[in-house]
């Protein structure tokens, strides 16, 4: 039965040594403790959604890279095929003048031909006109004694030119 | 207390010749307080630790002495040290006319110097460990070893049993609670290391139990606010019940009284038994050793086959008492401070839950008791 009875020596001990100790330990002690344990949990949690957001980042900037990438090859791949339309315009186009400039040279040597094969026509008829000019000085030259003889010698004349001719 | 308990066993052996084992005189010898400090008995010689006592009679006035005055005839100054009755163990004073007068016992006991170790003990360890944090960043890496072993007892206690139990304002009475947390698992400990700075059977000690009882009455009554009064004077039941004769205030008020109180007895009911159940099992061996080697060598096999198990499961208990001990003065807390009225039904549910939560605590506490 004693065992059941508290004594009061022992409380007020108990009151000065415990609760010294608790008033140490419920003022630093514990709240150091549990406040570093939250706040480290804080920091832990804080972390986590830091590192999300990076990968997150992370991933917007791959996305992007990738966009990036199939934006130039398909630039790379416009310019390729402009380059080549420009090259074979180019080719026709110098084809096309070629072929205008030779017909233009082949036309004025053509006409080049027609005007000298004229000139040439006409020297021929003007030293044709001199050679009759000249027969006809010879002839007239010639004593033209009879009107007979004038005669005849004009159709030799003729004759001869129509044979000359 | 165990290696000490062969040497009482002697002790008694010796000086009572050829007579039976006094296996109660040993058992209670261990579970009361006492004056000195038994260390050990080496030969015929006992190494105690002698403490001061100081009584203060409303005859004689004050009275310092120490206890190895006592020795023998426990008699000192007029005082004895009385063998029966309400205060058998305790110093009385003798009067004149034969009647014995107790006085105001203010003591150093055994109990009381053990609270002071581990005390020191306690606040040595908790300074330490927060010392550690004092100059680290909670962006350094998590403690090892003791340190974190600490920090992982704390934030378990936290979690597990104060931030469910208290309810919002947990932060406020966290170190209050791991404080009585932690005081009464050492105390447990230090209570079955048997060798001398340990080995007091503190918190089998009622007044140790009351005290640590008390601290939560008064943070469950002090601080409980305006609701919590409100469900204890005036409560949410049909009128006859609290109108005329004011029935259910009267039990709500009785039960302020009876929290503190079941707190008190289940902590040194079970730390006693276990106890008395280790000293009793240690006991079979210096019985059973006077019925000779044939009966007495199995036995001490088989004894101290279940000494050690029961030590084991000591050791469990000690957690468990300090686990249902908080456990259950964070519910009271928790209750002490229901939040308005409000949300009518969620506030029934937090203490039905908070209820039943206690009810299965003790139905834990029961079968830790049968056992």
């Amino acid at each position: 039965m004693d065992l059941l009875i508290p004594e009061v020596g022992t409380l007020i001990w108990m009151l000065i040594a415990a609760g010294i100790v608790f008033f140490i330990l419920v003022k630093w002690g514990f709240p150091m403790i549990t406040g570093m344990v939250d706040k480290r949990n804080e920091y832990i949690d804080k972390s986590l959604i830091a590192a999300r957001k990076a990968n997150e980042r992370l991933e917007g900037i791959q996305n992007e890279c990738d966009a990036l990438l199939k934006e130039t090859r398909a630039e790379q791949a416009r310019i390729l095929k402009e380059a080549t339309d420009r090259r074979d315009e180019i080719i026709a186009d110098a084809e096309l003048r070629a072929k205008e400039s030779g017909e233009r040279i082949i036309s004025d040597a053509r006409e080049q031909i027609r005007l000298e094969k004229e000139e040439a026509l006409r020297s021929l008829r003007r030293q044709v006109a001199e050679i009759s000019v000249e027969v006809a000085e010879k002839v007239v030259r010639k004593q033209l004694s009879s009107d007979e003889e004038q005669l005849s010698m004009i159709d030799r004349m003729i004759d001869d030119i129509k044979t000359g001719k | 207390m165990i290696a000490v308990l062969p040497v009482q066993a002697q002790t008694q052996e010796s000086s009572a010749g050829d007579e039976t084992v006094d296996v109660k005189g040993i058992i209670f010898s261990h579970l009361k307080d006492s004056y000195h400090w038994h260390i050990i008995t080496i030969g015929d010689k006992e190494v105690s630790l002698h403490l001061p006592v100081m009584l203060y009679s409303k005859v004689s006035g004050w009275h310092f002495f120490m206890s190895d005055k006592l020795e023998g005839t426990g008699c000192y100054e007029g005082f004895r040290i009385t063998g029966e009755g309400a205060h058998a163990g305790k110093l009385v004073e003798v009067l004149p006319d034969g009647t014995e007068l107790k006085p105001l016992d203010l003591s150093l006991t055994k109990v009381a110097l053990a609270v002071m170790i581990n005390s020191l003990l306690l606040c040595l360890i908790v300074m330490l460990t927060a010392r550690w944090y004092r100059h680290r960043d909670p962006t350094d890496p998590a403690p090892g070893g003791f340190v974190g072993l600490m920090e992982y007892v704390v934030a378990m206690i936290v979690d597990d049993v104060i931030k469910p139990s208290v309810g919002k304002e947990y932060k406020r009475y966290a170190p209050l609670l791991l404080t009585i947390f932690f005081f009464i698992l050492l105390s447990n400990i230090m209570g079955l290391i048997p060798i001398f700075p340990a080995g007091a059977n503190v918190t089998g000690n009622i007044a140790v139990t009351l005290f640590l009882a008390l601290i939560t009455f008064f943070t469950v009554n002090v601080f409980g606010n305006r609701e919590y009064w409100k469900e204890i004077l005036w409560p949410d039941v049909p009128v006859f019940l609290k109108a005329p004769i004011p029935l259910l205030p009267f039990i709500e008020i009785v039960g302020i009284f009876t929290k503190p109180f079941a707190l008190t007895v289940r902590l040194f009911a079970n730390i006693t038994a276990g106890h008395a159940i280790i000293l009793s099992l240690t006991c079979v061996i210096f019985i059973t050793a006077r019925m000779g080697p044939v009966i007495g060598a199995p036995m001490t096999v088989l004894s101290v086959f279940f000494m050690v198990f029961m030590n084991m499961l000591e050791l469990l208990v000690a957690y468990i008492q300090a686990y249902v001990f908080t456990m259950l003065s964070a519910v009271f807390i928790g209750l002490s401070r229901p939040e308005h009225h409000a949300p009518e039904n969620a506030n029934a549910n937090t203490k039905a839950n908070a209820n039943a939560n206690a009810n299965a605590k003790a139905n834990v506490i029961n079968n830790t008791l049968t056992t």
